[in-house]
């Protein structure tokens, strides 16, 4: 499939921004060429549940009537004001349908914005749409959306990973420069590993999650999705900073993330390579290659590479998979049938309340929904809740000194986002267990509430390599730094992973 | 396999949870559960009697506003996305029967 109908859609973030202050491209130049590329690569891809056009050409326009006043009105313009953006379909948005990719949601219009969509409406960037998500953010192959798949763009018979698949593919298949997402244990960094692009998962607290579907509410963070560091910066920094509305809000200003990854020094800093999320049982040797080479990059340019031991990351995986359910369950009890979404009438029998939503939540919900349901459920209950809930809840507070410890040792930690490279569409989908495994290396720090960055670093077999920087709570401007060096040592070396993509293959 | 989930214990967390779960569900979420629990049942060994639970990432207080009259949504706003409505309000199935 050809694409490059319009060579403007290959830019970044920053250089769209850049052309749009010069005057050298307009915003409906721009979101148009955008347009056009998702109607031709989204019977192929299906990274979009919905796509707002007119809307998107309406907030185009009025960022070029802007611009072309000059004055005043231009001068106000935020730098990213006329950048095209997708939202993940799990963060509401007034005037578009929000499902969570969920049968539930099906035609619900929310009627206000999540924080995070005022403060993007306010930068005047076009909304082109919402992306495909797994069906509530449960799951890691963005194969669990009840309205269908999205196939990678590096390998159409491969996952985009999950659960922001659909933001993750159109960033990285040219039909977003940027995107949101919501990151519950990995749902922004595995996709970005998967599909050669950048995702971050903020320090928890430093974005609203005002307006994003609940899942986890001690782990769901909302972050920005991109194809370079500094492009995730920016989008970073416009979203996010404190907000009433949201009680588990940092009162902290915004850092400087963007001068931060365009700072490619990391002559003497400390890089901590996780023992325990560095190598073992389900590593790919291609991964494994990649992360070597990166390590050898940075120590070349003058980082100290020292390992760090975080013994309670083996227990990780199992605090998050009861943690996460029961949270879950406790949340989606909302989804009754009574005030919003779908309601279904038992086929036979007494219309009782509790027959109607039994009925509801049995036809509103797929597979993987109903089995976190039931687990949150199970972990919560009485004679169990100690044993299982209380335990995970401990091994947090070991996870967290564990961070502790090796930020003692190291300025950032670094491992690979994911074990593997993007698998094939359906190869999982019947076992669940193999599914968790893999966000084993993105969890530990959505329960420690610590910023992570995934920034791709290399190709496994033509697929894209993912690695992981990780920094302590509320230093995200370290994690954005690591990074952009990283990438900057690889660019140097070469083409940008996100430029070799290539040419779609339509689905055969 | 986890000898402790039975087909008794779905059904009984599926009605806990509000889902009617067909006889084939029920199959298939004993099996998954069991495999599930067994898997995650390692957390029990790693934290002593003397490590404190952290629930959330970071400590919470709670946060007030003034009591102020604000932005609310309308009744219209309120019942557009209800499955259904009359006279201002949600209808719902009727939550008496002989149970």
């Amino acid at each position: 499939m050809t694409v490059d109908s319009n060579p403007i859609i290959r830019l970044t973030a920053a250089e769209m921004a850049s052309k749009l202050q010069s005057g050298e491209i307009t915003s409906v130049e721009l979101t148009r060429a955008h347009l056009d590329r998702i109607a031709e690569v989204e019977p192929t891809l299906h990274a979009f549940l919905h796509v707002n056009a007119d809307e998107a050409l309406e907030v185009a326009a009025e960022v070029d009537r802007a611009r072309a006043a000059g004055g005043q009105e231009a001068e106000k313009l935020h730098l990213l004001a006329g950048v095209p953006i997708a939202v993940k379909d799990l963060i509401v948005t007034k005037g578009q349908p929000t499902t969570a990719a969920s049968k539930m949601l099906e035609g619900w219009m929310s009627p206000y914005d999540a924080t995070v969509i005022e403060k993007i409406r306010e930068a005047k960037l076009p909304i082109l749409g919402k992306t495909n998500l797994d069906e509530f953010a449960m799951g890691s192959s963005t194969e669990h959306s009840a309205y269908g798949i999205t196939r990678n763009p590096w390998d159409t018979s491969r996952i985009p990973g999950g659960s922001g698949g659909g933001s993750a593919a159109a960033v990285a298949a040219f039909e977003a420069p940027l995107a949101l997402g919501t990151d519950t244990g990995g749902s922004i960094r595995e996709p970005a590993a998967f599909t050669g692009t950048v995702g971050t998962k903020p320090t928890y607290g430093g974005v609203s999650r005002y307006g994003a579907i609940a899942m986890a509410s001690s782990l769901d963070q909302i972050g920005p999705c991109a194809r370079t560091v500094q492009d995730a910066a920016l989008l970073h920094e416009l979203i996010g900073g404190h907000d009433p509305k949201d009680s588990t809000s940092l009162p902290d200003e915004v850092g400087e993330f963007a001068k931060a990854a365009s700072t490619h020094d990391v002559a003497g800093k400390r890089i901590g390579v996780i023992r325990q999320l560095s190598h073992g049982e389900g590593y790919e040797q291609g991964v494994l290659d990649a992360f070597s080479s990166s390590l050898g990059s940075l120590r070349e340019a003058g980082a100290e590479i020292v390992e760090v031991d975080c013994p309670s990351f083996d227990y990780a995986l199992g605090a998050y998979y009861l943690i996460m359910p029961s949270e879950a369950s406790s949340n989606l009890a909302r989804y009754d049938g009574v005030r919003y979404g779908t309601r279904v009438l038992p086929e036979e029998g007494p219309l009782t309340i509790e027959r109607v939503m039994a009925a509801t939540r049995a036809a509103g919900f797929g597979e993987e929904v109903k089995r976190r349901i039931v687990l949150g459920t199970y972990a919560l209950s009485a004679g169990y809740y100690d044993a299982y809930y209380g335990s995970a809840q401990k091994i947090r507070t070991l996870i967290q000194r564990d961070f502790d410890r090796a930020f003692e040792q190291a300025d950032v930690l670094i491992c690979p986002t994911a074990p593997t490279v993007p698998f094939k569409l359906g190869e999982k989908m019947d076992d669940p267990l193999s599914m968790y495994l893999n966000d084993i290396a993105t969890i530990p720090a959505n329960l420690a509430g610590i910023p992570g960055i995934s920034v791709p670093a290399g190709l496994s077999g033509g697929l894209p390599v993912g690695i992981q920087f990780l920094a302590p709570a509320r230093e995200d401007i370290r994690a954005y730094h690591a990074a952009g060096a990283l990438e900057h040592l690889l660019g140097e070396k070469g083409e940008a992973i996100w430029q070799q993509i290539p040419e779609l293959e339509e689905v055969k | 396999m986890s000898e402790e989930i039975s087909r008794a214990d779905v059904e009984h967390l599926a009605k806990l949870a509000h889902i009617a779960m067909t006889e084939e569900e029920i199959d298939r979420t004993v099996g998954e559960l069991a495999e599930i629990v067994d898997a995650v049942k390692t957390v029990q060994e790693a934290a002593g009697e003397d490590v404190q639970a952290t629930s959330h990432p970071l400590p919470l207080t709670n946060v007030f506003r003034e009591d102020l009259i604000g932005h609310t949504f309308t009744p219209e706003q309120s019942l557009a996305n209800a499955p259904d409505a009359e006279d201002g309000r949600f209808k719902v199935p009727a939550i008496l029967d002989e149970e």
